[in-house]
């Protein structure tokens, strides 16, 4: 799938967007693999509060399942307007 | 109904005209403007705004849709730009018709609300003295549970 990552996130994890081969079976787990890989993610994962989810464009929670999704993207609350 | 997410400056005027052109079923148009704020010690030399292409379209048309369906409306129009702003320059409008002015100003407050906490975009504000992500506000998510 691809996961995409926006502002802070974007720049704490060093880049925009990659492909990732995962067998995540929800959100949750996609993130304690990749805070797995490299301290720059589990530094970018650290407060899922802070954190915001979209699984193929749409707005999501951390506990949905990831079946089917061909895009993930993370980022903080949205500062539109 | 007209979404448009854009690099470019609008002409606020000439959006605002089209909008209201050849509508005579619609006697209220009301039209928000949002325009980057100097920061209080005038210190702002650039607002950078990022986006989630794709998403940001498909976000504002459920938003603008909702407003739609929820109130009688005319039309709507929302634009909003992203990439960088110098203080002064206007980020994003939106307009919306509906036979009586309740009715147009509710639906604009809406829209408002909306886009602002669930349309994908961040914004940076670079100073002298470095960069900084601007910080959700509680207060803007708080405003959505009037709706």
């Amino acid at each position: 799938m691809d996961v995409l990552y926006f502002a802070w996130v974007r720049e704490r994890i060093g880049l925009p967007k990659e492909k990732v081969e995962s067998q995540a079976a929800t959100v949750n787990d996609l993130v304690a693999e990749l805070s797995a890989r490299e301290d720059r993610y589990a530094a970018a994962f650290a407060d899922l509060s802070a954190l915001r989810v979209a699984l193929d464009q749409e707005l999501s929670d951390f506990d949905a399942s990831l079946a089917g999704v061909r895009e993930v993207a993370f980022f903080p609350p949205m500062t539109g307007g | 109904m007209r979404i448009a997410v854009q690099e470019a400056a609008f002409d606020l005027g000439a959006e605002a005209n089209a909008f209201a052109a050849g509508d005579d079923a619609n006697g209220a148009i009301v039209t928000f403007t949002g325009v980057v704020r100097d920061l209080a010690n005038g210190d702002l030399d650039v607002m950078e705004i990022e986006h989630y292409p794709g998403m940001t379209e498909r976000a504002l048309t459920k938003i603008a849709q909702e407003a739609k369906d929820r109130w009688s409306l005319g039309d709507v129009l929302v634009i909003h730009r992203h990439g960088r702003l110098a203080p002064g320059d206007r980020i994003m409008m939106v307009a919306t018709a509906a036979p009586h002015r309740k009715h147009a100003f509710e639906a604009a407050e809406y829209l408002m609300d909306y886009l602002k906490s669930r349309a994908p975009f961040w914004k940076k504000e670079v100073t002298h003295s470095g960069a900084e992500w601007v910080a959700a506000k509680d207060e803007d998510e708080d405003a959505l549970t009037r709706w």
